[in-house]
């Protein structure tokens, strides 16, 4: 096997010095009934040119990229990612490190994460980032799971407006703590029902933009809540223009870093975004880096706050959470770095303004309705007449995809199917066009 | 100190983004009450300026590429360079997650085959790919557990044992899975004490978690007795497999009396650790599990591939879509380029090479269990002299140009070293690493002041890590 | 000096000073050694009550993490805040301003269970 350096001649020396006549003594200590029930995979093995081609086959059982115009969203976007972040990525100094707990020569991803906590800080509002978490759904159920270790023997209000797949990690997470979830419903606006806020709870949580693209308003939320905490979960390219949930009492910010510099990757890897205040330190899941001074009074940086995590604190940990995103939070980092805050404001205006400009021709030219009346980001939420699958169909046919329906509970009563739409700075005028003359087409 | 922030920052890059095509209309602006008025302080570099730092800082960092990376059941070995080609393929990098299964045949037909060959490994029935790494997939698979006791109405399962050598991801997975832990002690052969586990084994307990080998490099040899045990209790089998290394293509953990057991991708099959992910952590399971597993499933019908949702007993997801299929391309690329000749290999050579690693050390450093050890062992750092501890010869270990080990775990051993070299090593390097540590061993006794101020060659000397811990400072002060 | 003989001790390493009910409590100095640098200590809230075996308070190192359990039943009525600002003083002066909570015990007879300095360090194989 060509991975393996070892020749045979090796192998026959290496067994001398350990006292052993073949390889097999090494595997005396699995029981014989054991290594007799072994089954091969029965595979050939291959060399690099077969299994590319091997690889490059099933690729090419996917749609052709060049042929799909993708409208979709739910966390996950088709942004650009500028070449230099994938460049640095790939650099193997930071791609085959381990995670980085001999500090000394680790100190290029531990500069990175501290570059990255910094920037999320930010972007939040927030004083303190870990340096990463698995996604965004999982981020938030394990702010859930803090809140309930922070404000013990509550409820975890969650409103209807959250991604239905973020919805099921974490109604998961918290089956798994016996913590209840009670529903906030919507508003005809299609924002929290602020009204049906009611009683005590470990905590809130609100998404923004939700669901259905809309932004919800979060001023003065997290001080009529006494003490029931504030978890808001936001896009981060969303927070280069609206006013971040930290400078809005939000106590934990949660979100989705895919759209800062990583591929969709058909959903994995992703990058989980989480920040709070620095009081809660104690209580945060996850790795987290700080600055410090060598013994020649060198500045440099390390692991803080070890002791909450599993390899210390064991069943006491804040959270069982080992490997992360590490790579996808570096990759955030360039990206932000590249950007800038002018650069991420400009960003984020295209993808508004291509997203407001799709929803406005839909409405005037296509005789389609805005499902909600609130404002939005770029994702926003139309209302069909009829059967989606057809439409859904019929665009895919014209090379344009589209998410699946929304099923979410919403006050809509008459129950129109509702299809959301996310639209990018890699959408051209040109294409939103074809989007719009083929719902117009079609329906 | 060199952060991007030290160096000067632009705010007038042109040229970055493409001009808007489309008209900006007033009455599409945000309103006031949601406009960002907070400043948004985040420095940008030229692209220029930015690859130089970047690069900088790569040069501060050391990873497998560069050297021996011998991490007790961290398994560095070299991450193939062809995966990282085939996984980035646009067809799948440029691929959404919600895109109709008409578009997404070929991963689906991927993941569906690295699902049966990695079942195949493991010797049981189903795999589940959506956990993001070995602590996900333990909490997803303890999971399953809490949801199987539930479904037979038997709600007093509410404890998992462990052995006193557990990773600590495990205690703090079955704390997750909204279990207690209790302790099963190690005999001083190194094997898990059967009699104290037969103690522990009543009716309230759901499970046991093992890892196979354990962390001290030693193969239960009693593996079916303990299963057996657990079994008869009316308990299940966690594997933890962070040490598959070991017997990948010779032995499986379905074999051993596991009912669920996980891979970590990013050790075992050679995917990138990244300086601390993204991993992936698959699950698999004897089939009366099944049912439990998360949704979706990807199931197969005549060559046409499909997410499944219809699995009323399902705990539900623990990802937000299918898991790290980026990560998971780069692994189903490894089985396919090892075959099973390749996988015999790996754990031949991984027993080899940690074998003939302690047979040069063991008259250096203390090893408290003798025999023949599986794909990693452990010496204590005990008793060197000059009262240097293990963490000082890990520091040491930089100036000779090579990554520590793991160091004090397991926590059964004071003074842990844990070595794990992989089969990617040659004997030359498993040579010169063996003279460094000899090296070491003989400073300790002789000039111990050198261990204890090391490292002296890195790019930085020693951290303190006390005053990280009382005084973090845990973000740059941008703007102030 | 290490062990002062005015003091009683557990065998998990916590020293008790006696006033009457009210028991003054911390951790030895083998204790201290084992952590290494202290970092955080987490106290009890005032009026906590506390059987024998309890968590009292949690000492965290960079690396560990020491649990002081209650060698007696009783009341916290005391907890050393200036650990807060200053857990350091756990590792410098153990069994003076180290000290890390007050509890009033309701059964003093207990003390009788614990250790002499000579024992402890008998139980530290020390001599």
């Amino acid at each position: 096997m060509r991975f393996v350096v070892n020749t045979q001649a090796d192998q026959r020396r290496m067994l001398e010095a350990i006292g052993c006549s073949s390889i097999d003594d090494l595997f005396a200590d699995i029981p014989e009934e054991i290594l007799g029930r072994f089954r091969p995979l029965g595979l050939p093995g291959a060399s690099e040119l077969e299994v590319q081609r091997a690889i490059r086959a099933l690729a090419a059982r996917n749609a052709e990229p060049e042929s799909i115009v993708s409208f979709q969203g739910g966390g996950v976007y088709d942004h650009h990612v500028p070449s230099v972040v994938r460049s640095v990525t790939s650099r193997s100094e930071f791609a085959t490190a381990y995670t980085p707990y001999q500090p000394e020569i680790s100190q290029g991803t531990l500069t990175a994460m501290f570059e990255f906590q910094s920037m999320i800080c930010e972007l939040a509002g927030m004083e303190i980032a870990n340096a990463s978490m698995y996604d965004g759904a999982t981020s938030l159920a394990e702010a859930a799971l803090m809140a309930a270790r922070v404000r013990p023997g509550g409820r975890i209000l969650v409103s209807e407006a959250l991604f239905p797949h973020w919805r099921r990690v974490l109604e998961t997470y918290c089956w798994a703590a016996d913590i209840d979830i009670v529903d906030v419903p919507i508003s005809t606006d299609g924002g929290l029902d602020r009204s049906a806020l009611d009683g005590e709870a470990s905590a809130l949580i609100v998404q923004t933009p939700n669901a259905f693209g809309v932004l919800e308003s979060l001023a003065e939320l997290g001080s009529s809540l006494g003490d029931t905490l504030l978890i808001v979960a936001c896009n981060p390219l969303a927070l280069a223009l609206v006013e971040p949930p930290g400078a809005l009492g939000a106590d934990i910010v949660v979100g989705e870093g895919q759209p800062l510099g990583l591929p969709m990757s058909f959903g994995g890897p992703l990058l989980g975004l989480f920040a709070t205040r620095r009081e809660l330190l104690r209580q945060i899941p996850g790795r987290i880096v700080s600055r410090t001074l060598d013994t020649a009074g060198n500045a440099g940086f390390t692991l803080a706050a070890q002791t909450r995590e599993q390899h210390i604190r064991r069943e006491r940990a804040t959270s069982n959470i080992c490997t992360n995103a590490a790579l996808c939070a570096l990759a955030a980092t360039v990206f932000l770095a590249l950007h800038g805050a002018r650069g991420l404001k400009e960003l984020s205006e295209l993808n508004f303004r291509k997203a407001h400009y799709a929803a406005r021709r839909l409405v005037e030219d296509a005789d389609v309705e805005l499902a909600f009346s609130r404002p939005f980001f770029n994702e926003f939420t139309i209302r069909i007449p009829e059967a989606p699958e057809r439409l859904l169909e019929g665009l895919r046919a014209r090379g344009l995809a589209l998410d699946p329906p929304l099923a979410i509970p919403h006050p809509q009563a008459n129950a129109d199917p509702l299809l959301r739409i996310a639209v990018t700075e890699r959408r051209t005028k040109a294409e939103i066009d074809h989007l719009v003359d083929s719902v117009k087409e079609l329906l | 100190m060199n952060t991007m922030f030290e160096r000067p920052s632009r705010d007038d890059i042109r040229g970055l983004l493409p001009t808007i095509d489309v008209p900006s209309l007033p009455e599409d602006d945000l309103p006031e009450e949601l406009t960002r008025r907070q400043p948004l302080r985040l420095p940008a570099l030229a692209e220029p300026e930015l690859v130089r730092h970047y690069t900088a800082l790569s040069r501060l960092n050391y990873g497998v590429d560069n050297g021996l990376y011998p991490l007790g059941s961290c398994t560095m070995k070299y991450n193939p360079k062809i995966n990282d080609e085939l996984s980035s393929l646009s067809a799948f990098s440029s691929l959404h997650p919600n895109s109709c299964a008409a578009d997404a045949q070929g991963i689906l037909q991927l993941l569906h085959h690295l699902g049966v060959l990695l079942g195949r490994i493991a010797g049981l029935d189903e795999v589940c790919l959506q956990p993001a790494a070995g602590a996900h997939g333990e909490f997803t698979g303890l999971l399953l557990f809490k949801r199987y006791f539930e479904r037979r109405g038997d709600v007093h399962r509410t404890r998992i044992l462990l052995p006193d050598s557990a990773h600590g991801t495990n205690p703090a997975s079955a704390s997750l899975a909204g279990f207690t832990t209790v302790s099963v002690p190690t005999t001083s052969e190194g094997q898990v004490d059967i009699s104290a586990l037969r103690s522990a084994l009543d009716d309230s307990v759901a499970g046991i978690m093992l890892t196979v080998p354990n962390t001290l490099g030693l193969f239960e040899r009693r593996i079916l007795e303990i299963t057996d045990a657990v079994h008869a209790a009316g308990a299940l089998c966690y594997f933890d497999g962070a040490n598959l290394n070991a017997f990948i293509g010779r032995a499986r953990p379905g074999d051993m009396g596991a009912d669920v057991f996980h891979f970590n991708l990013h050790k075992t099959l050679a995917t990138p650790h990244g300086g601390g992910g993204p991993g992936s952590g698959p699950i698999a399971v004897r089939g009366d599990l099944a049912p439990y597993l998360p949704v979706p499933r990807i199931t197969a019908n005549d060559g046409e591939y499909r997410l499944a949702w219809d699995a009323p007993d399902s705990v539900g997801s623990t990802h937000s879509f299918f898991g790290n299929v980026g990560v998971a391309i780069k692994a189903y690329a490894y089985l396919l380029e090892l075959g099973d000749l390749g996988l015999r290999d790996v754990s031949d050579n991984a027993c080899l090479n940690a074998n003939y690693l302690q047979a040069l050390l063991k008259a250096h450093y203390i090893l408290p269990h003798l025999g023949l050890c599986k794909h990693e062992f452990v010496l204590s750092g005990r008793d060197l002299g000059g009262d240097v501890s293990t963490l000082d010869v890990a520091k040491r270990l930089m100036d000779y140009g090579f990554h520590p080990p793991t160091v004090y775990f397991p926590l059964i051993v004071p003074e842990a070293l844990m070595i794990e070299p992989t089969e990617t090593e040659s004997r030359d390097t498993l040579d010169r690493f063996a003279r460094a540590m000899i090296a070491i061993a003989r400073e300790a006794r002789e000039e111990p002041e050198r261990l204890r101020d090391a490292p002296t060659t890195a790019p930085v000397r020693r951290l303190d890590q006390t005053r990280a811990a009382r005084d973090p400072i845990l973000r740059h002060p941008l703007g102030e | 000096m290490d062990y002062p003989t005015e003091l009683r001790y557990t065998k998990d390493h916590e020293w008790l000073r006696t006033d009457g009910e009210r028991i003054t409590i911390g951790i030895t100095t083998h204790a201290q050694k084992e952590l290494g640098d202290i970092v955080f200590v987490e106290l009890p809230s005032i009026g906590a009550v506390v059987a024998a075996g309890d968590n009292l308070a949690t000492v965290e190192s960079v690396k560990a993490v020491g649990d002081v359990l209650a060698p007696l039943p009783g009341t916290v009525v005391e907890t050393n805040v200036e650990l807060e600002s200053s857990p350091q003083m756990i590792n410098e002066d153990p069994y003076g301003k180290g000290w890390i909570v007050v509890i009033e015990t309701s059964a003093p007879a207990s003390l009788e269970d614990t250790l002499s300095a000579a024992a402890y360090r008998e139980l530290l194989g020390e001599s």
